[in-house]
């Protein structure tokens, strides 16, 4: 009974605060009231669907590796998401979305301000319909799901702190730097680059720091002796699919909160559609990864089929509301056609990537920025080219430089013996499924 | 009189006991593992072990592809029952095996007969055949 009286006072006093300061009637009132609870809503629920996306990557990245390297892929997946929350909170939002002074240079500030406050809302016509705190755990997120693209690609063979020491940079700073460019109302934006959810700003920016740290680290031990490519098969396919089915599950948060707001006919409409689309090309990829990797290697690869659906959310996810069902799942079939023919390329190219990370989220995450201007009357392809080409230039160069100090001071690549016993014993102390363990 | 060197005696010894007892081994496919189990114990068979392993004989390995790349599975996976008979029973086990597991086709497996020295039932202690 007590806790009720504070709160029967709080509503006395908003309730005659309102109609003062909103010149409103009180039913006008309550309707932003809901509209903007049900707005942080939906953004904070979509939150914690593309947070769930830490674990598809985990399961994904287990999956695909050796038994013996994957307590140390598990740590590396939990860790990175817990100090891209923490950096992203210090520094990286503020500089994503602290308004830079000309579009280039980002803005500067620490740790998060306060949210909205009752009549700033009431009395924003609209401008303002969600918790700032709610686009907070959104954004962040994001950062994380970009960093856990690195994870894969590095797998079997980086030393763990140097991998944890990079996820700093690249979450405190990478990233957020980029994303200012395009979401944070930067010059790529005014450019008029489009990337609704991040085929470019997350996807092609992880796979592009990826890359740099691939060239870098260099091939696992075996990969490719004797000038042979080798396969080197993942230990545990159910892991991979689960990871990929709980990938496309928080992909709905991904895309589907991306639009930012559903508590509107239209919007909710918007908001269907993305999902929509977004289940729609994911389905396609993986049934273009399928038969393409059935016609060519002669038997049904799960793992390329995996690949394919996550190639068909990647591809979407730079426009998923403008195209029709039909052309979403076009545009998802060829992001897998292009991830399969990728894999097998960048493997021949002697560039190790255990997990496909660089395929699926750079390769199609450029198919997906080029089809924009096909699938959005809006997009143009100039546009679209140079955003790639900008976000390729300041990740890869920045993230190979910040590898390259992390190599020179840290080094980045565990000993060969190591490598030989098993990642998950040399860092962690740890095997995935131990036996024959005894207490002293 | 007739005198023996300590080696001859120790023949004779070891092949009184190879009388006795004898373990056999068979590498068989997997999925025949079930019908050699109910053959076995039809003859009165009171027990076996059985090891998932992985080999390779005449029927070799094979080539995959993942992920665009060639691996070859070197080791097949088979099943390698023991079972420790009195010798009496070796030829019907022998025999029965053949019958269950043979399907014609290269990999159907391989049997092992070894003399066995001694055994012994741990809990009670009984030995050889008494523990059988």
């Amino acid at each position: 009974m007590r806790s009720i009286l504070p709160l029967a006072a709080a509503a006395l006093v908003t309730a005659s605060a309102v109609p003062a300061l909103a010149e409103e009637p009180g039913t006008g009132a309550t309707l932003i009231h809901l509209a903007y609870s049900l707005d942080t809503f939906y953004f904070l629920m979509s939150g914690a669907l593309v947070m769930w996306m830490a674990a598809g990557f985990a399961m994904l990245e287990a999956g695909l590796v050796r038994s013996r390297n994957t307590v140390e892929i598990l740590t590396k997946n939990i860790a990175l998401y817990a100090v891209a929350c923490i950096m992203y909170m210090f520094v990286g939002y503020n500089i994503m979305y602290g308004g830079g002074p000309n579009g280039f240079l980002p803005g500067f500030g620490f740790l998060l301000g306060p949210d909205n406050g009752v009549g700033d809302v009431l009395g924003s016509a609209g401008e303002i319909y969600y918790s700032t705190m709610a686009d907070f755990f959104f954004q962040v997120v994001f950062v994380a799901t970009a960093m856990s693209i690195v994870s894969g690609a590095v797998a079997e063979r980086m030393k763990l702190w140097s991998f944890l020491a990079f996820a700093v940079v690249m979450t405190g700073f990478i990233y957020p730097v980029e994303g200012y460019w395009k979401w944070g109302g930067g010059f790529l934006d005014s450019l008029g680059f489009l990337d609704f959810a991040g085929s470019g700003v997350v996807h092609l920016c992880g796979a592009s720091a990826a890359l740099a740290g691939v060239l870098l680290l260099g091939a696992r031990k075996g990969k490719y002796a004797g000038g042979k490519v080798h396969a080197i098969p993942g230990a545990n396919l159910p892991l991979a699919t689960l990871g990929t089915f709980i990938l496309w599950l928080g992909w709905f948060g991904f895309n589907g909160g991306s639009e930012l707001k559903i508590s509107n006919i239209e919007e909710a409409n918007a908001v269907a559609m993305v999902f929509v689309n977004t289940n729609m090309a994911a389905a396609g990829g993986l049934v273009a990864a399928l038969l393409l990797a059935r016609a060519w290697f002669g038997k049904a690869d799960l793992t390329m089929a995996l690949n394919g659906a996550l190639a068909g959310l990647v591809a979407i996810t730079a426009e998923p509301l403008t195209p029709a069902p039909l052309a979403a799942t076009v545009v998802g079939a060829v992001g897998g056609l292009l991830v399969v023919l990728s894999i097998v390329f960048i493997d021949k190219a002697r560039i190790d990537d255990p997990v496909g990370a660089i395929s699926v989220h750079g390769v199609v995450g450029i198919w997906g920025l080029i089809a924009v201007a096909f699938t959005n009357p809006e997009g143009s392809l100039l546009a679209q080219l140079a955003g790639i080409g900008v976000i390729f230039a300041w990740v890869f160069g920045t993230s190979i430089a910040a590898w390259a100090v992390i190599k020179a001071v840290l080094g980045i690549r565990i000993s060969e013996e190591e490598e030989l016993a098993g990642v998950d014993i040399a860092e962690c102390g740890l095997e995935a499924y131990p036996e024959f363990t005894t207490s002293k | 009189m007739i005198y023996l060197t300590v080696e001859e005696i120790l023949h004779i010894h070891i092949q009184l006991r190879e009388k006795i007892m004898k373990k056999i081994e068979s590498i068989i496919k997997p999925f025949k593992l079930d019908d050699l189990k109910a053959a076995l114990h039809d003859l009165g068979v009171q027990g076996m072990t059985v090891v998932e392993v992985k080999g390779f004989g005449r029927q070799k390995g094979h080539t995959e592809i993942y992920r665009g790349a060639e691996y070859v599975v070197d080791f097949i996976p088979k099943i390698k029952v023991e079972t420790v008979v009195p010798d009496d029973l070796v030829d019907q086990v022998v025999e029965t095996i053949l019958n269950t597991v043979r399907t014609g086709k290269i990999g159907d497996g391989k049997i092992f007969v070894l003399p066995v020295e001694k055994v012994c039932r741990i809990r009670t202690g009984e030995t050889d055949n008494d523990a059988l």
